[in-house]
Formats: C-alpha cells, sequence, structure tokens
C-alpha cells in the first residue's frame, strides 16, 4: 500500500493544487484514505498533517475507512424528492439494512447520500460506483442490486 | 451501404437502458447479418421517449421511443433501418413538437453528432467561432461577448463580457479560465447534457475566453457525480489537441490554450467561484471574501475568468454568427436562449431551450405535458434547492431575470422541479435547512448557525409544536441568514423556506400568515 501511495504522489505532487488531484488518485486505488499515509503526503506537498486531514475531513466524497466492495449511493434532492424519492431511500435502507454511512454486514454495500446525480429528468435516482439508474421504482431497487451482488 | 443508428451515451439515457438497447441492436444486427454503424450520440433531451433511437434516412433522421430491448426484435421486422411504421415510430425527430418548438442556439448540435468527434463537430458548423476570434483583436472578441448580451447561466446572471473585460485589461504573467462544471443545483442537468453530448463546444468556448483574455491554461471544475462526463470530456480534449485546437499554435496561429478537468469532491459550496478556486488549489472549499474579484486575483492570486459550462458553451455561436444575432433573442435584460431543464413531477420531462420571455406556464404544460401523476402541479421550484417554490398564481411569470426578481424568485441555472399536490411544502422548507446545515462551509455564523437552529425549528413546525412563537422565530432566523451571510448559500436558503411558508402556509399548520 505504502508503495501504490508513494508512486502517486511522486507522479502528481508537481502539479498545480496538487492535493485534489492525489486524494482521488488514492481513493480511486484503495477505495479510501487510510489516515496513515498522510504523513506521506504532507512531507511530500510541504503541508501540516492538520492541514491534510482537515481537506480530506472537508470533501464528503473522500473517506477514511475502507468501505463496501460497492458504494449505493441515493439521491435526496428535490426532483427525486417530487417523484417518491423518500419512499425509495426508505425502501433502500430497510432492504439493505443500514443507514447512511453505513456498510452491510457481508461488506458488499456501503450507503450514501447524494444531492443532485444530473439524473432528474428520470427521478428517482441513484448511482451504484460509476452506473446511474433512473425511474428506479422499489422493485426495480432490488433486481440492480442483485445484479451488483454477483 | 451500412444504415447509421444512433442510439445516446447520455449517462441519463442509459440510466434507463440506453445501453443495453444499444447491444440488442448490434446483436440482431449481427444475427440478421445485416450492416450497421452506430453511433452514441448525445440526448435530444426528450427523456420520456428515452431510450430514443434515430435512423439516418434519405429524408431525415426517424426517431422511435422509448425503445425497450423486448421491442428491437420487432423494429428489425418492421424495417425500421428503412424508417419503417411500427407503434414506437415518433417520425422525422426533427418535426417532433417539443424539438421542433425550441430556440436550440447553445444545444445546436446536442444529439445530433458523434460527441468526441472533432471531424463531426466541423461538419455540423463547430470552430466557425474560434476562426473567427482568431482573426479579430482581443478587445473586440470581448466586443462581442457584450454585445451579445449574455449574462452568467451559473446562476447569479452577472454580463459576461464585463467580468471578460476585467481579466484582458489586469496585467499578469499567468491567467486562467475556470469552468464551472460543479452543477450542483439539484433540477439541473444541461452542464451535464453538453458535457457528455456536445463537449467540444465547450472546449471550443473555453478556448475562446483564452485567446480574447490572454490566459493559456484552462481548468473545468467537474463534479465527482459526472464520472461519464469525465471519460467524454477527456476524450474530447485528447482529440481536440490531436487536431491542433488545443495545445500549442493552434492551427497555426501561434496561440496556446492548456485545457484539464479536475474533479470535485461531493461539497455543494465548490460550485461558488471562490471556494471553487480553493479547491482546485488543493484546499478546503471556503468561501473567501471579496474584493478581490477573481477577475483580479483569482486562482493561485492570478487574474481568473470563472465561467458556467452553458455560458462558455454559447460563446462559439455568438462568435460564429455575431453578438447582435444572439441579442435579438430574448426580451428586456435576459438576452439570448436559456436551457430550462424540466423535472421531477412532469410528464415529459427534458431540456427545452427557449429565448427568454416564455411563461412558466407553457414551459409545464405545454413541454412539460402536466404532471406525470395526472395529478395537479401544486408547487414549482425554479433555480435549484436555493430557488423559491412559486404556487399556480405565479405560473404566468415570464422566464426572465428581472421579472423573477420582482416575485422574490430566481431562474438560477435554468432548473424547474414540479410538485403535485402531495407535496408537503414544510417539509420542503425542512429539507432546505436540513441541505444548508449539510452544506455550509462553515466560514461565517448567520449560515453555519442559522441553518442548524433553522433546522430545528422547522422540525418543531412540522410537528406543529409551539407555532406561535416557531413561527416568527423562523422568519427571524431567516432574516439573519439573508442579510448577514458571506455568500447564497446562507444568504438564499431563505428562498425556498420563506416562499413555501408564505405560498403555502396552511402546510406549516397557520391559516394564515403571522
Ligand atoms: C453555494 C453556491 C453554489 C454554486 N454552484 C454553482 C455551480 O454549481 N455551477 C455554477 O456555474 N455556478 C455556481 N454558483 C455560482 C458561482 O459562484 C458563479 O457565480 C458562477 O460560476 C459564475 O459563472 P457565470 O457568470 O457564467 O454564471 C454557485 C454559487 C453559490 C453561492
Ligand atoms: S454563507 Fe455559508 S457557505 Fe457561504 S461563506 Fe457563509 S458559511 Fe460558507
Ligand atoms: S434531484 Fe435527484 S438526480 Fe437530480
Amino acid at each position: 500500500m505504502m508503495q501504490t501511495v508513494q508512486t502517486i504522489v511522486a507522479d502528481l505532487k508537481d502539479k498545480p493544487g496538487a492535493l485534489l488531484p492525489i486524494l482521488h488518485a488514492i481513493q480511486n486505488t484503495l477505495g479510501y484514505v487510510p489516515p496513515e499515509i498522510v504523513p506521506t503526503i504532507a512531507k511530500a506537498l510541504n503541508l501540516s498533517r492538520a492541514e491534510i486531514h482537515g481537506v480530506i475531513s472537508f470533501y464528503h466524497y473522500f473517506r477514511d475507512h475502507a468501505p463496501g466492495k460497492k458504494t449505493v449511493r441515493i439521491c435526496r434532492a428535490e426532483s427525486c424528492l417530487a417523484m417518491s424519492g423518500k419512499d425509495l431511500e426508505n425502501h433502500a435502507k430497510a432492504k439493505l439494512g443500514i443507514d447512511y454511512h453505513e456498510t452491510t454486514a457481508d461488506g458488499k454495500f456501503s450507503l450514501e447520500p447524494v444531492y443532485c446525480l444530473g439524473n432528474c429528468a428520470c427521478s428517482p435516482a441513484i448511482q451504484i460506483d460509476n452506473d446511474v439508474y433512473g425511474r428506479v421504482s422499489n422493485t426495480d431497487f432490488d433486481e440492480i442490486l442483485k445484479e451488483h451482488s454477483a | 451501404m451500412s444504415v447509421t443508428v444512433y442510439i445516446p451515451c447520455d449517462s441519463s439515457a442509459v440510466s434507463i437502458g440506453a445501453d443495453r438497447v444499444a447491444n440488442a441492436v448490434a446483436q440482431e444486427a449481427k444475427n440478421r447479418g445485416v450492416e450497421i454503424n452506430v453511433v452514441r450520440n448525445g440526448s435530444r433531451g426528450l427523456y420520456w421517449l428515452e431510450p430514443m433511437v434515430e435512423v439516418a434516412t434519405d429524408k431525415g433522421r426517424v426517431a422511435y421511443g422509448a425503445v425497450k430491448t423486448s421491442d428491437v426484435a420487432g423494429l428489425f421486422d418492421a424495417d425500421f433501418l428503412n424508417g419503417g411504421a411500427h407503434t414506437l415510430n415518433l417520425g422525422l425527430t426533427e418535426e417532433i413538437p417539443y424539438l421542433n418548438k425550441q430556440q436550440r442556439l447553445t444545444f445546436a448540435r446536442v444529439g445530433i453528432t458523434d460527441p468526441v468527434s472533432v471531424e463531426d463537430y466541423v461538419a455540423h458548423n463547430g470552430y466557425r467561432g474560434l476562426k473567427n476570434a482568431l482573426s479579430y483583436s482581443q478587445a473586440d472578441v470581448v466586443k462581442h461577448v457584450s454585445d451579445s448580451g449574455l449574462r452568467g447561466r451559473g446562476g447569479a446572471a452577472f454580463p459576461t463580457g464585463i467580468k471578460w473585460n476585467t481579466v484582458l485589461n489586469t496585467q499578469a504573467d499567468q491567467k486562467y479560465i475556470i469552468c464551472n462544471a460543479d452543477e450542483g443545483d439539484s433540477g439541473t442537468f444541461s452542464d451535464r447534457m453538453i458535457m457528455e453530448g456536445d463537449p467540444l463546444v465547450l472546449i471550443e468556448g473555453m478556448t475562446i475566453a483564452g485567446l480574447a483574455v490572454g490566459a493559456t491554461q484552462g481548468y473545468i471544475y467537474l463534479r465527482i457525480e459526472y464520472p461519464h462526463a469525465l471519460e467524454i470530456l477527456n476524450k474530447a480534449i485528447e482529440n481536440a489537441t490531436a487536431a491542433g485546437y488545443l495545445g500549442e499554435n493552434i492551427q497555426g496561429s501561434g496561440k496556446t490554450f492548456h485545457l484539464e478537468v479536475r474533479q470535485g469532491a461531493g461539497a455543494y459550496v465548490c460550485g461558488e467561484e471562490t471556494a471553487l478556486m480553493e479547491s482546485l488549489e488543493g484546499k478546503r472549499g471556503l468561501v473567501r471574501f471579496k474584493p478581490p474579484l477573481p477577475a483580479i486575483s483569482g486562482l493561485f492570486g492570478k487574474p481568473t475568468v470563472v465561467n458556467n459550462v452553458i455560458s462558455l458553451a454559447s460563446v462559439p455561436i455568438i462568435l460564429d454568427k455575431g453578438g447582435d444575432f444572439y441579442r435579438d433573442f430574448g426580451m428586456g435584460r435576459s438576452r439570448g436562449t436559456l436551457p430550462l431543464q424540466l423535472a421531477g413531477n412532469l410528464k415529459h420531462t427534458g431540456l427545452v431551450e427557449l429565448a427568454f420571455g416564455a411563461t412558466l406556464r407553457e414551459v409545464l404544460y405545454d413541454f412539460g405535458g402536466g404532471s406525470a401523476t395526472g395529478k395537479p402541479i401544486r408547487a414549482v421550484q425554479v433555480g435549484g434547492p436555493l430557488g423559491s417554490y412559486l404556487p399556480e398564481s405565479q405560473f404566468d411569470t415570464p422566464l426572465d431575470y428581472e421579472a423573477f426578481a420582482e416575485i422574490w424568485a430566481v431562474l438560477g441555472h435554468g432548473g424547474i422541479v414540479a410538485f403535485d399536490e402531495t407535496v408537503d411544502l414544510a417539509q420542503m422548507a425542512k429539507y432546505s435547512m436540513e441541505f444548508c446545515v449539510e452544506e455550509s462551509c462553515g466560514k461565517c455564523t448567520p449560515c453555519r448557525i442559522g441553518s442548524t437552529r433553522g433546522y430545528e425549528v422547522m422540525d418543531e413546525i412540522v410537528n406543529k409544536r409551539d407555532l406561535d412563537k416557531n413561527i416568527p422565530l423562523l422568519r427571524s432566523l431567516c432574516d439573519t441568514m439573508l442579510n448577514g451571510s458571506l455568500c447564497a448559500m446562507g444568504g438564499m436558503t431563505p428562498y425556498p423556506v420563506l416562499s413555501a411558508l408564505n405560498h403555502f402556509p396552511e402546510d406549516f399548520g397557520i391559516e394564515k400568515n403571522v
């Protein structure tokens, strides 16, 4: 892991405003940004650990612990609310048996809220990793989940 | 000769099955031994008809929609490759009223071309604006933009020409163009549609901006929720560079413009231009005090143009046809066109680009077709999560920045979200406060504390507790947020909250307003 991180940091550290690209690259590779790598980044960018930590915790997208194999994001914003998004949210939580920011016991899925996926013409919408789904009924949700469980 | 079949790669179309349909069409063609050429285009923006499949015929493109994989064999049986009759046949795409009644300037090519093909782009009038810009002086390029009357489409509606002029006239060794592609507003997706459906128009617009003000580096700050757009933008940048439209010595002019996409990380406030620059610099997305203006001291302290995707994507046609051409559309001080996004509970959701001046009612009913559920439309939120809720009595307001300001509402980025009579506006107001708690950058007290208190008070109100005390308290909190916030996050959260309260007091458990 340390090796991977060091390569990423070395590749990107000379970009202007390198921190976000570095954090993205790390999270893309490892699935999260492990706290123990903060000193490595801090040293390379000549910043304090507190600064790096502040950035990681400011952004909703970055996480400091390993997520489930896949991340399910439910849109909580207005257009989806206008199309029974609240029901879908409740259904998703019940189906997965977890609340937001939690991971199922089998480690398969994490659940996160999202505020608009730009899929408002097909509300309600969800995203699983990079795949977006629109006009999702409760039954659709179960099927989509099944596809992703394989 | 093989027939060309168009099936969108737009992520919304994909979200309801466009990839599966594309695979099924290719497979069926193979099984039948027919040669076809599948182009993954952008979406025409008629989302209730997506996935929409179009076939190129002698008479023009014929559309079929909404197509499911189970329809594919039947379409082949009906000879759809020659525009054959079928229950899903929608006739010539260009003649579908929803499309035909629009004034598509910025969206002229979306859904028509292969998004990442420079050749296709140029064949459809692309890069004509840049060609003109390369032959003009910098001041003349800016003058066309000023003459067009274009105002920022990201929300604040600030005149684009004035911004560019400031950057042009500020001396510096380095200047930047930033495209704000954070598109955080719920109910909006026009930026996404451009980036996925015609990314080259954005690239051309940014290149023209760079030439105009003397900036050699551009950044597209793209929200993390748009992974499809990222892929398509990067491919388009690569292709434009290979064709000599980006990088050094653009089209032999000796001019340079480099472009890079940077991803956000899920913070709504990073759509605010100064928070965005902080984020690009690798910091927390805290809003900066103004002055200095970004146009004078922006990214890394350098003069910076920050414009929304739609603002920048409207520049090529302005430079192609002239500022006057664009200005001739619209009403009052709202010139040109606005790509509206019809969302929420509407039968015909989608992208409707119109000259300013149509009424909200026309858009909701003539285009939107009324609610999807068939119940009366009770409330409409225009302009994203910080926009006001409008009741039926305000539906005749023309879509014009000033007309909306008069009724204490905003057009913002052009998102229109409709709700039927099942909506509870007190719950929506509570949600608005919650959103502000969630997304506040925390720099100023009225927003940070005000939204937290506002959420608590709304919680009391939805539970109908102490309304005599809590309603005035809510108003007073909103007043503090309106007047004391550093940016529109805290400063405009009262728009949805108070408009809900004022127009729908019954949802708050009161008969008339106290
Ligand atoms: C909280 C907040 C969020 C914003 N989000 C966006 C956004 O997602 N996209 C955008 O273009 N402008 C957004 N803006 C407006 C920008 O600050 C800025 O006005 C705009 O990018 C300027 O470009 P324009 O003149 O082309 O509209 C936001 C403003 C605020 C206060
Ligand atoms: S209003 Fe809110 S988001 Fe804007 S600067 Fe203040 S705390 Fe930050
Ligand atoms: S509001 Fe849910 S996708 Fe936009």
